[in-house]
């Protein structure tokens, strides 16, 4: 499906769209070394997943994902586009989370692999992941006492080390992260002092300072009120459009993901219901087959794109009353 | 790029508020070392009291020696009388003191960075009662020699430690969860300790007694080389992981995705903390409080985020030292060990920061 979606190979648009040296795009080279690896297995599969992963930069490849005993998802298959914006919805307990959680080496696959550049994510060396793909998770916690430039200045970590503390380079990415994320006069507040929208930004700009060509961003507005959640998205489809960053974002809201998204994964049970551009694939049946909500789906007036309107309670009861009938007879 | 606010043009200075400026040097080769100024300042300062307080330190006792022969005798110039008690007697209790104190300030800095909680310091955790218990093995038990109780109070601590660690980290740290098993194994050790004290015959319960209040008296070199070797391993080792341990602060995720490999730097920092905390006791006996509020004095003077490692470990060696200057010298003719002193500042800390965190809704 993504084949055709995708004209651009990564080696290309990768170094036009983020102006700043990136040493982590190392492009198609990587996926070929491995794929020379790879050929040595079974033959079949490992040809498939050579092409994969050198069409897109990030995919898991059939994981099973779960806690402990508890199995989240299994033998599940997803390729992140390069350079979309790609959204994850589902209900609740979908394994959405557990999804990003799997793509951001965070939650080590029981079966399959992520691959990033055509290499199993888990092998490669921490910092390096850390320079090719940023997380913003839903838990953070922000120090005592830091200033909004102190913690914007901590996603350098990976391009710092004991003797490379503080390069001008740093200087400028942190600069420049808080000027496109609208918190540079924020700079020496301190982070617990501000409000939960520009918390948000903050710890966005600290993602962004980390200069990665891939962002995935777990839940970026939840506990935010409509003005700040339309604010943050905003901000993730600039980043999109003018840095050319591949952003993955799990959701909660249909209509926002149906509005900001290039890519929308629907999620249910641990599996791909659909996937594709919102106006593409989110139809009233997919609605119902994924959340087991009846609605309408009409044009957003604004954007054109897919709008949920969720049936009315009553046309609803009606509706699962004919179904129980149903069942009954 | 543009920024709305003016600040100095300055390429080397970074965002910081008025309070903190922090500094960048760099070379010629792209290498840059960052220091917070202010932190700086702190450690200089630190270091000069307890180099103060240790000179004024040695000078004191039945044999009062003036600040300037002191000074002489340490550099070799002094009489032979002076020599014996400087550099015999005296020095070296000094020297277990700041290494002592350095030690727990760490020690302590560490394990509050890891819990992320004041409260999650040594003497709370019973790290000082695991290691009273080893050594009360050996001195009830087996009437051991001092190197045997020392023995003993090390591997109790160290044996403590892997309690708490095997009971409080399944699948990752969480604040409280290790303030409460720590809590949890502080009673039960306890418990033993009241029953090896019962047991103990009136000799050795007194003996006991004093290596549990925590004391430097009669320290000498033999305690002093272990001491240094330890912190000359464990102290680079730790500075080195600092880095590490300071995204750890902002949450495991986030740690993760910034690309520290937080289960080994954990770990790692964790043996450290034990070991530092341990090795101290073993030196000095369960001195009181220093690993909680030496930290949290560290970071009120240097008013910088981040586990202020080194601060705390200048702070935990000033304040051991004066602490034994004032239990030499602030009752009279009466002596007292050390740990009375720290365990009584250290309990009103203590108090006071469990009123105001309440008040900050944190408790």
């Amino acid at each position: 499906m993504s084949g055709a979606a995708q004209p651009t190979a990564n080696g290309q648009a990768e170094p036009a769209a983020s102006p700043a040296a990136n040493p982590a795009a190392s492009g198609p080279a990587n996926p070929m070394a491995s794929g020379s690896k790879n050929a040595a297995r079974a033959n079949d599969q490992a040809h498939e997943n050579t092409r994969r992963s050198t069409v897109n930069r990030l995919s898991a490849d059939h994981v099973t994902l779960g806690y402990d005993q508890r199995v989240i998802a299994e033998k599940l298959s997803v390729e992140i586009p390069d350079n979309s914006f790609t959204v994850i919805v589902g209900p609740n307990a979908c394994g959405k989370s557990t999804l990003l959680r799997a793509l951001s080496r965070m939650l080590k696959p029981s079966e399959g692999r992520v691959l990033l550049d055509g290499q199993v994510i888990q092998s490669m060396p921490a910092k390096k992941v850390a320079r090719t793909l940023g997380l913003l998770p839903q838990s953070s916690i922000a120090p005592d006492g830091i200033t909004v430039g102190d913690l914007v200045g901590r996603g350098r970590y990976p391009h710092q080390g004991l003797l490379r503390q503080w390069s001008a380079e740093d200087e400028r990415v942190v600069q420049e992260s808080m000027a496109s994320t609208g918190v540079a006069g924020l700079a020496d507040r301190y982070v617990d002092e501000l409000s939960g929208g520009q918390r948000q930004r903050v710890w966005i700009a600290m993602a962004l300072a980390q200069q990665t060509p891939l962002l995935l961003l777990d839940e970026p507005t939840t506990y935010l009120d409509i003005q700040h959640q339309i604010d943050v998205l905003d901000l993730c489809a600039e980043l999109h459009e003018t840095q050319g960053r591949t952003l993955v974002a799990v959701l909660h809201d249909l209509n926002h993901a149906a509005r900001y998204a290039t890519h929308l994964i629907a999620l249910r049970g641990g599996e791909v219901v659909a996937e594709g551009a919102p106006t593409d694939i989110v139809t009233a049946d997919l609605v119902e087959e994924v959340f087991g909500l009846r609605c309408q789906v009409i044009d957003d007036p604004e954007t054109g794109t897919p709008l949920v309107v969720p049936a009315a309670r009553r046309a609803r009861a009606r509706a699962t009353a004919s179904a129980t009938a149903k069942e009954g007879s | 790029m543009t920024t709305p606010r003016i600040r100095p043009a300055g390429a080397q200075r970074v965002p910081a508020s008025p309070a903190r400026r922090v500094r960048a040097v760099r070379t010629v080769g792209g290498l840059s070392v960052r220091f917070d100024i202010r932190t700086f300042a702190v450690v200089v300062l630190l270091l000069v009291a307890a180099a103060t307080a240790s000179v004024v330190l040695i000078g004191t006792g039945d044999f009062p020696i003036p600040a300037g022969d002191v000074l002489k005798t340490l550099v070799g110039d002094g009489s032979a009388s002076q020599e014996f008690i400087v550099n015999d007697l005296r020095l070296p209790r000094v020297l277990v003191g700041l290494l002592v104190g350095a030690s727990l300030g760490l020690g302590g800095a560490l394990f509050q960075s890891i819990s992320r909680n004041p409260l999650g310091s040594p003497d709370v955790l019973g790290l000082g009662q695991g290691s009273t218990a080893g050594a009360l093995i050996m001195i009830v038990l087996y009437s051991g020699s001092a190197t045997e109780v020392a023995l003993g109070a090390l591997v109790g601590g160290l044996v403590t430690g892997l309690a708490i660690y095997l009971l409080a980290w399944k699948r990752g740290v969480h604040g409280y969860r290790l303030v409460l098993v720590g809590i949890g194994v502080s009673s039960i050790v306890t418990a033993v300790n009241g029953y090896l004290l019962t047991k103990a015959d009136i000799v050795d319960a007194a003996r006991a007694v004093v290596w549990m209040t925590g004391s430097l008296n009669g320290r000498d070199w033999a305690q002093v080389w272990p001491l240094l070797i330890m912190c000359a391993v464990l102290v680079p080792l730790v500075l080195g992981n600092a880095r590490g341990l300071r995204m750890m602060e902002m949450g495991d995720d986030v740690s993760y995705a910034l690309g520290v490999s937080v289960e080994r730097t954990r770990l790692l920092l964790m043996v450290a903390a034990v070991l530092l905390t341990a090795g101290a006791t073993a030196a000095a006996g369960p001195v009181g409080f220093v690993a909680l509020t030496a930290p949290q004095l560290a970071r009120r003077l240097t008013r910088s985020p981040g586990p202020n490692l080194v601060p705390s470990m200048c702070m935990g060696a000033t304040l051991l030292v004066v602490a034994d200057w004032a239990s030499q010298r602030a009752f009279g003719a009466d002596q007292l060990p050390v740990g009375v002193v720290t365990g009584v500042l250290g309990g009103v800390y203590l108090l006071w920061l469990l009123v105001t965190e309440r008040k900050a809704g944190r408790i």
